[in-house]
Order: structure tokens, then sequence, then C-alpha cells
């Protein structure tokens, strides 16, 4: 089989605007007769759900939370970037773009990336015309900071609360459209399968949450926004609800699954304190333009630090290691976030550890405490202030400027980050890959489209900080309305769809079957969460921050051997007509224990480090990544065929017209 | 740190529940209220007894998905914070924790901890919005400045994450502080006055048909708000809600 990307032709500045003006359009008396289903209200399923729907479609939206307003987009922290140069430090579309392809270490195309950076300054005026209070300057104005792996201000934001009030503004977007009757919402709703009739997606099988009934649902288009697939790792950033399933589903129905095993592994996260934790907290990259990490510089001293026999605070200035910032001079602790991850977990490696684990860094405050404090006192007017003064009025700039998540890292860990260097450490925050789209958003499987995170197309193998709350909102609010009439002006003669039809039938039979099979069983050994467990620590061990060859193929059949114990004896409580979140999680564990093998088996062909892929047999002596463009710039896309890892590979040439490849630096 | 437990069991909406005793030993202090939980399901589910349901998603408190009405307080007893980021450490061994789902009319229980919390949702599907439609080509943003002071305040009113815990909290079982923080928010802005008036009646009597009752002034809701919503934002609705129904044109 091949892919075709549908690329507009002409150059690259023009791509988008050209198809916009060529693209087949639906009248405004045909999208009343017309049905789109769109799983997940996260940012990109809310403001597509509301845009198609403000457009004329009939939009059936569904989400497994009790309301819109919980997808997990709502926890994303730092800020959004746009091409604005509000700033005037040089930013365009163009630089938004380069660092979007470079930060992505040149594995994502050309065209989509280049139009994500176009339509980006769109998003921040819809956002505001909505009400989205952003931060704001004195004068009135709207204000940014700065991101890993960029050297201009283009992140736009809320405090530490982005995410929120973005989704917010879509979920209101959203909640107009529903008292109109154009969106008809289905909470505590989960996607099941996607059912497809002559080749093209019709409808989805679904399950009530309350109830426990499977139920039938048509549509001429199946829109997936059901976010990434993080929580395979058992551990991450994820909400506990997060999961791969609906994008599975869709693969399992013919739509290829691209670049699996690019998974954005976040370098300034709450390190795991024990046994007990059922997932991990980020800590907002913004913290890395104030904070500045480091480790001992000398075993002993790590050792006395683990061992609580010396504080951090005691190590002076000459004995602590600021390793991004002796490594990496030119981006010091902004650096993207795949080789921040890499040199944190390289230094606890060789025993610079600071928590009892031995995996943690330390992310300090102190000194820009101090430097805002001197700046206050400017201010202020108080000539010569003492220490104790400065540090007050530092702390209270750095608590307006990250209060809520300095309150939450003391929360967790029962420390006051303000008089300690906070303790960090990577985590499994976001997935690059996932349903290969073309250039319109369309898998291919016809009428079934993939936004947002569950698509693979923009960040290429590491995504960039505050850029998946810009495509999300990009694919949602200016991609789908333009690019979906493509395909629907071919179904305005189609009439309602019959959910009697015998594929709708056999989907519906197949799930209530899967839900029997996880129900009755004659050995019941384990819970749920035991297995998602060892799937996970599979997973982290061997296709985690480092992978090589032999732990991938170990991996693959530790998987295969696990996924076989589940299906034998997972242990799940009650019955299929009742409210039964164990059933819930049991079926979306199952799909990780596919999905995670597929992840495993990509990492093990794709011969090269990039991004967050990276193989211990490919590094440079410095222990960098080692990309081999000759033989590996294409995206990666796997054709279900029965078995997760025996899928086909499809590979799609990545032609750069416009930049140059190049290894990327940010010594 | 061993704990005794009392917690609410009922199967679904219509049938009755009860409190009933569970045990759950050597749980860390370090782990949160819901990851206490969760160990003690995975013990119910491996005695082949049915675990309780209650709701959760994010646990990082920003979802608002996780409720629970914890020794007589929703989200329990430590004040601006969620049910997810309690912590086992705020209490002692061998305590005994009552733990009940958050209780009001408009919100009914739909098995165990977890109840119905839609009513909000209708709330603001009846004016919690701008009603301005998606397009390229709107005003830029910095088209209309906001003085800083309107947007942060602004911003702390829409910082509030519908967990309906200011329902649980009020003896009149009243949204008036949810309701509140929408208005407020959008009040302040520029983009939101055009339909002040409109939104304002609209959310009002949303809640008052979804079964929510009234305000009187006790103010449990904002002592007990996990992110701190003030009181000040139900004055201000009460200034809004005024103001619309003296000069409204309808």
């Amino acid at each position: 089989m091949k892919l075709d990307s549908r690329i507009p032709e002409g150059p690259l500045e023009k791509k988008w605007q050209n198809h916009k003006a060529n693209i087949r359009l639906v009248n405004p008396a045909n999208k009343r007769n017309i049905d789109v289903i769109i799983i997940g209200t996260g940012l990109a399923g809310s403001s597509a759900a509301a845009s198609l729907a403000e457009m004329g479609y009939n939009v059936k939206a569904f989400c497994f939370q009790d309301s819109p307003r919980r997808a997990h987009s709502i926890a994303a922290q730092g800020g959004i970037n746009a091409a604005k140069n509000y700033q005037n430090d040089g930013d365009s579309v163009y630089r938004l773009f380069y660092d979007t392809i470079k930060g992505g270490d040149y594995r994502s195309r050309e065209a989509n990336v280049y139009r994500l950076a176009e339509v980006s300054a769109n998003i921040i005026d819809q956002a505001v015309a909505q009400g989205v209070p952003f931060a704001r300057e004195y004068g009135g104005n709207l204000d940014n900071r700065s991101f890993g792996g960029v050297q201009v201000s283009r992140t736009f934001y809320a405090k530490g609360q982005t995410g929120q009030q973005l989704l917010l503004g879509a979920y209101s977007a959203l909640s107009r459209q529903i008292s109109k009757g154009k969106v008809k919402l289905y909470n505590r709703h989960e996607m099941l399968d996607v059912v497809t009739v002559d080749g093209k997606a019709r409808g989805i099988i679904a399950k009530n949450l309350v109830t426990g009934k499977v139920e039938r649902f048509g549509a001429h288009a199946v829109v997936i926004a059901s976010g990434g697939y993080g929580n395979v790792f058992y551990l991450s950033t994820n909400a506990m609800g997060s999961n791969g399933s609906a994008a599975w589903k869709a693969h399992k129905r013919g739509a290829a699954f691209s670049n699996p095993c690019f998974t954005q592994i976040h370098p300034t996260c709450i390190p795991v304190s024990g046994s007990h934790q059922s997932k991990l907290t980020l800590m907002s990259e913004s913290l890395r333009n104030d904070g500045r990490i480091w480790v001992p510089k000398d075993l002993k001293d790590a050792e006395a630090i683990r061992e609580g026999r010396l504080k951090a605070t005691d190590l002076p200035e000459e004995k602590r290691d600021y390793y991004l910032e002796r490594r990496y001079p030119s981006f010091g602790n902004l650096v993207p976030r795949d080789v921040a991850s890499r040199a944190a977990k390289e230094r606890c490696d060789e025993g610079f550890g600071v928590n009892k684990t031995g995996e943690a860094v330390y992310l300090d405050f102190a000194a820009a405490i101090e430097r805002y404090g001197k700046t206050e006192a400017n201010i202020q007017g108080i000539d010569n202030p003492t220490k104790e003064q400065v540090k007050e009025l530092g702390t209270k700039v750095v608590e307006a400027k990250y209060g809520n998540l300095f309150a939450m890292y003391e929360k967790i860990v029962d420390d006051n980050p303000y008089q300690t260097p906070m303790m960090i450490y990577p985590a499994v925050h976001y997935t690059m890959g996932g349903l290969w789209v073309d250039y319109n958003l369309m898998t291919n499987v016809p009428g079934l489209f993939a936004l947002g995170e569950a698509n693979f197309s923009d960040h290429g193998a590491n995504r960039l900080g505050a850029s998946a709350l810009m495509q999300g909102l990009a694919d949602g609010y200016f991609v789908i309305p333009y690019t979906i009439g493509d395909y629907l002006s071919e179904e305005i003669r189609t009439g309602a769809i019959d959910t009697n039809h015998e594929a709708f039938a056999t989907a519906e039979a197949e799930v209530n079957e899967t839900i029997d099979k996880l129900l009755n069983k004659t050995t019941k050994k384990h819970s749920v969460d035991h297995y998602h467990r060892a799937l996970g620590k599979i997973m982290w061990d061997k296709c985690g921050m480092a992978r090589n060859a032999q732990g991938l193929q170990e991996a693959i059949k530790d998987i295969s051997a696990l996924r076989a114990e589940f299906w034998e004896s997972v242990n799940v409580p009650g019955s299929k007509n009742e409210m039964n979140p164990e059933l819930d999680k049991a079926m979306r564990v199952a799909d990780f224990m596919e999905l995670g093998e597929l992840m495993c088996q990509d990492a093990l062909t794709r011969e090269e480090s990039c991004g967050g892929h990276f193989r211990e047999e490919f590094q440079t002596e410095e222990g960098e990544a080692l990309r081999r463009d000759e033989e590996f710039a294409f995206v990666s896309s796997w054709q279900y065929t029965g078995n997760p890892s025996e899928a086909e590979l499809i590979k799609e040439d990545l032609i750069f017209e416009n930049v140059e490849l190049k290894t990327r630096s940010y010594k | 740190m061993d704990l005794k437990l009392k917690i609410w069991r009922q199967a679904n909406t219509n049938s009755k529940g009860s409190l009933k005793d569970y045990q759950v030993k050597n749980v860390s202090a370090d782990s949160s209220f819901l990851e206490m939980m969760d160990q003690l399901n995975e013990e119910l589910i491996d005695k082949g007894d049915d675990p309780v349901a209650f709701d959760h998603d994010c646990r990082e408190g920003i979802c608002g998905m996780c409720s629970m009405h914890i020794n007589g307080e929703p989200h329990g007893p430590e004040s601006g914070t969620t049910t997810c980021q309690l912590h086992m450490r705020k209490f002692k061994d061998g305590d005994t924790i009552y733990v009940e789902p958050f209780r009001a009319k408009a919100f009914p229980v739909l098995k165990d901890l977890a109840v119905d919390r839609a009513a909000l949702d209708r709330v603001i599907q009846a004016g919690g919005f701008v009603s301005v439609n998606t397009s390229g080509n709107t005003l830029d943003a910095n088209a209309i400045p906001v003085p800083k002071a309107d947007a942060d305040a602004a911003f702390n009113a829409a910082t509030c994450i519908g967990c309906g815990g200011c329902v649980a909290a009020c003896p009149n079982a009243s949204a008036m502080l949810f309701v509140s923080a929408k208005v407020s928010q959008l009040s302040l802005l520029p983009q939101g006055k055009v339909e002040a008036k409109e939104r304002v009646t609209n959310m009002v009597n949303q809640m008052d048909l979804e079964g929510f009752g009234n305000c009187s002034n006790v103010g449990a809701c904002a002592e007990e708000c996990p992110v701190g919503i003030s009181l000040e934002n139900i004055a201000r609705l009460n200034r809004e809600y005024l103001s619309a129904s003296l000069t409204s044109s309808k």
C-alpha cells in the first residue's frame, strides 16, 4: 500500500492559501444534512466540534469524562506559541516553522509545519475574542515568555494554567453550540470501535459508561481527537483516563499508525517517590526560564545529599555542576526537552542523583529570586537592601509568576521550593506518534480524520514546549473546518447513515464479545492495575529514554507474554450492565498491551537516534543523538495485519526543499 | 499508616445507599487520598469484592473531576486542595475517615462516590460564553488593550475548575460561586461586556431550573473552594444581575 500525503503544489508559503482557494466546499443547505462524530473534547476536539457546528454541520461530540471541560488539555501549564512577533525580537512565521522542524529533529513534513506556524497567530486572536484571560503587561497588551529550543519570546500564557484557560474558551464555544442543538454531547461515553462501510468511516460503537450499554452511532465522517497514548508507560503526566483506544481501534480497522516510538519524556517532573504512585506530575517548562538545573560536582557530595547528611543549600557554588549551562552554553537551561531529559539521565546514571532513589536533579530558583529581588528593590527605591529584603522581594516576584506550580510541588513533596531547590526527573509526557494523516488531516481510511495529539503530523521526533496547544487548536479551529469539506462534498447525496447495516451489527457484536471475555474468566489472578504496572515497567526500562536492539527484542517478547497472561487471568469485577470503571480500564489496558508492542517494533526498526528516540547504538562520541538522514529521513507508518509487531511498514520519505538538514546543535 | 474508612456505597441512582466499614493498612504518608482509595480497591478486587466507584482524572488538581465529601468537607480537611492533591500525611495513623459523595439535589449519585454534575455544564450552555464564531479574520489580539488589573481579576475568576465543591459545601446547595466565577470573568473583559445582561439573566435562570438553592451569604463555598474563588464574585454577580434586571430592554 502507498500513502499519499497530498501536499499541495507551489512554494511553501503559498501552499495553504492555494489549497484553501481550490478546496471543494459544501453549501450551507447541504451541511445541515451531514453528521460528524468527534471523539474527545480536548483542545482539538472541542474547537473542531464548535467550529464545524458553527458552519452548520450536525456534530455528535463524545468524551469519557463527566464533562467536556475535563479533557486533559486542561492540565497544560506553560503556554501556547504563536508567531505574533509582539516582542519585536525577530520572530516570524518562518522562524516558528524552522524552530519546529529543527526541534522535531527533521522528522516532520515541511508543508504541515509551515501551515501550523501560519495559522498560529489566528489562534491568539480567536482565544482573546472568546474571553480567554491571557497574562498582560501594564499597558494592556499581551505578555510573552520564552520556552525551550527557541531564542525568541513567542509564548502566550495565563500563569501556569494556559491549557485550562484555552480549553475553557473552546468548551464555551462548544457549550454555545450545544445550547443551539447543533452539537449533541455524549459525556461519559467511550468509543470502542470505528465502523467502516465499503471502506469509508460511517460511525462508531460507543459504551455508555453509566449504564454499560453498548450503542451504535452513525455519521458521514468520524474525527478522532482523543489525545496521546503516554499511559502505555503506566506512570506518565497524562490523566488517569487518557488512553489510546480510539486511535488503536482505528488502526485495527485499517488506519496506518505512524512513528509510534516517538514519545516525549519531559525533563521537569516531580520524581517517583514510591510504589503507591499512580501518576507523575509535571512542573511546567516555563520554570526553566528562571530555574537553574544542577547536581553536585563531586560524587561524595551527591552521596552525602542522598543520605541526608548534606543539604543542597549548604553546597557552595563552585561545588555545583550546572550541567546544561556547561554542555549547551548558547541555550543553557532552555535546551529542548529531549536534550534536557537525556542530560539528567546521564548525570543520574553516573551517580550524581540527589534523592533517595538517585533519580533526581535540582531545579534551583535562588539565583532568580536574588535577581528579581534586586530589580524590585530598585523599582521601590530601596538603597542597599539587606539580603533578607532582596529575598523577600524576589520571592514575591517568583510567586506571582509560578505560584500555583510551587504550591502544587509543596503539596506533593511536602517541601518548600522557595527555600530549597526543587527536585525533578524526566517523565513520559507526550506522544508525537499517532494516526497517519494527509495534508487534510484525513487518515488512509476515507472519512476518518485525526486531530491534535492523536495524529502524528507536526512535531517530528520531538515536540517543542507550548506547541501542543498550538497544534490542537490549529487543527480544530483553522484546518479541519476547511479540509473536511473536501471529503464531505462527496457525501451530500448519501443521506442519513443507517446504523442497522450489518457492519454496525458485526462491530457491536465484537465489542460485546470482548467485554464478555474480560468479565467471564475461570481463573481471576490479578487486578487490571497489576498488568498495567508490569507493562509500564517493560516500556520504561526498554523503550524509554534510551533504547537498544536487544532490549527492544526482549520487550516485544515480554509484552506478548504479558498480554497472553492478561487475557487468561485478569480479574475484572462487576458486570457489564452497570457503571464499572474497572471494566473500562481493562479495555484501555488491553489496547495498550498491543500498542506497546508496536512501539517497540518501531523503535527497533528505526536504527538511528533522533529527538525523543535515542538508540544507544547510534550516538556521537559526546553522547549526542546520531541521526542517519540517508537511511531514515522518513515517516514510519504501520499497517495492522493481525499481530501488533508484525504490522507492515510503509515509508513516507520526508522531502526537505526549504530547510537544510543539519545536526541539531544547542551548544 | 493504618486507617478505618466509612464509605458511602450505593449501587445506582435509584437504589438506597449506606455507609460501609473498611480497613486499609500500610498506607504511605506520601500517597494521595485517591492513591489510598486505589490501594483499598485493589485489595477489594483481590478479595473478590466490588471496588468503590469514584470520579477522578488528571490527579493534578486542575480537571475538577474528583469530588468526595471527606470528614464532612468537600475535598477533605485541607484548604485550597482538591481530593487528588490531598495527601495522607494530613491524616494520623489509626484515624477513622468518613467518605461520602457530594450531596446536592442537582447532583444525583450515579454510583458510590460518583455524582452527575451535568447541571453545571447546562448552566454554562445557558450563557457562559462570548457569542463569537471561529474566524481567521477576527480583531488582532492586541487591538483592545485590557488593563492588567482587569485581566488578572478575570483570570482569577476563570480559574474555577467546575468541581462543584461549592455546591456541596453550601447548606442550600447553591451554585452561586460557580455561576459568579464565569459571569465575573466575562463581565470584566471588554469582549464579554457586549452580551453581559443576557448572560447573567440566562445563567441565573438556568441555575434555578436545575434545582440549585439560593445564596444566603454563608460563605462556606469560598472557604471550601479548592482554587480560592472569592466571594467578591458573588457580589459582582448580584450587581450584574440587578443591573440587568433594571436596565434590560426585554
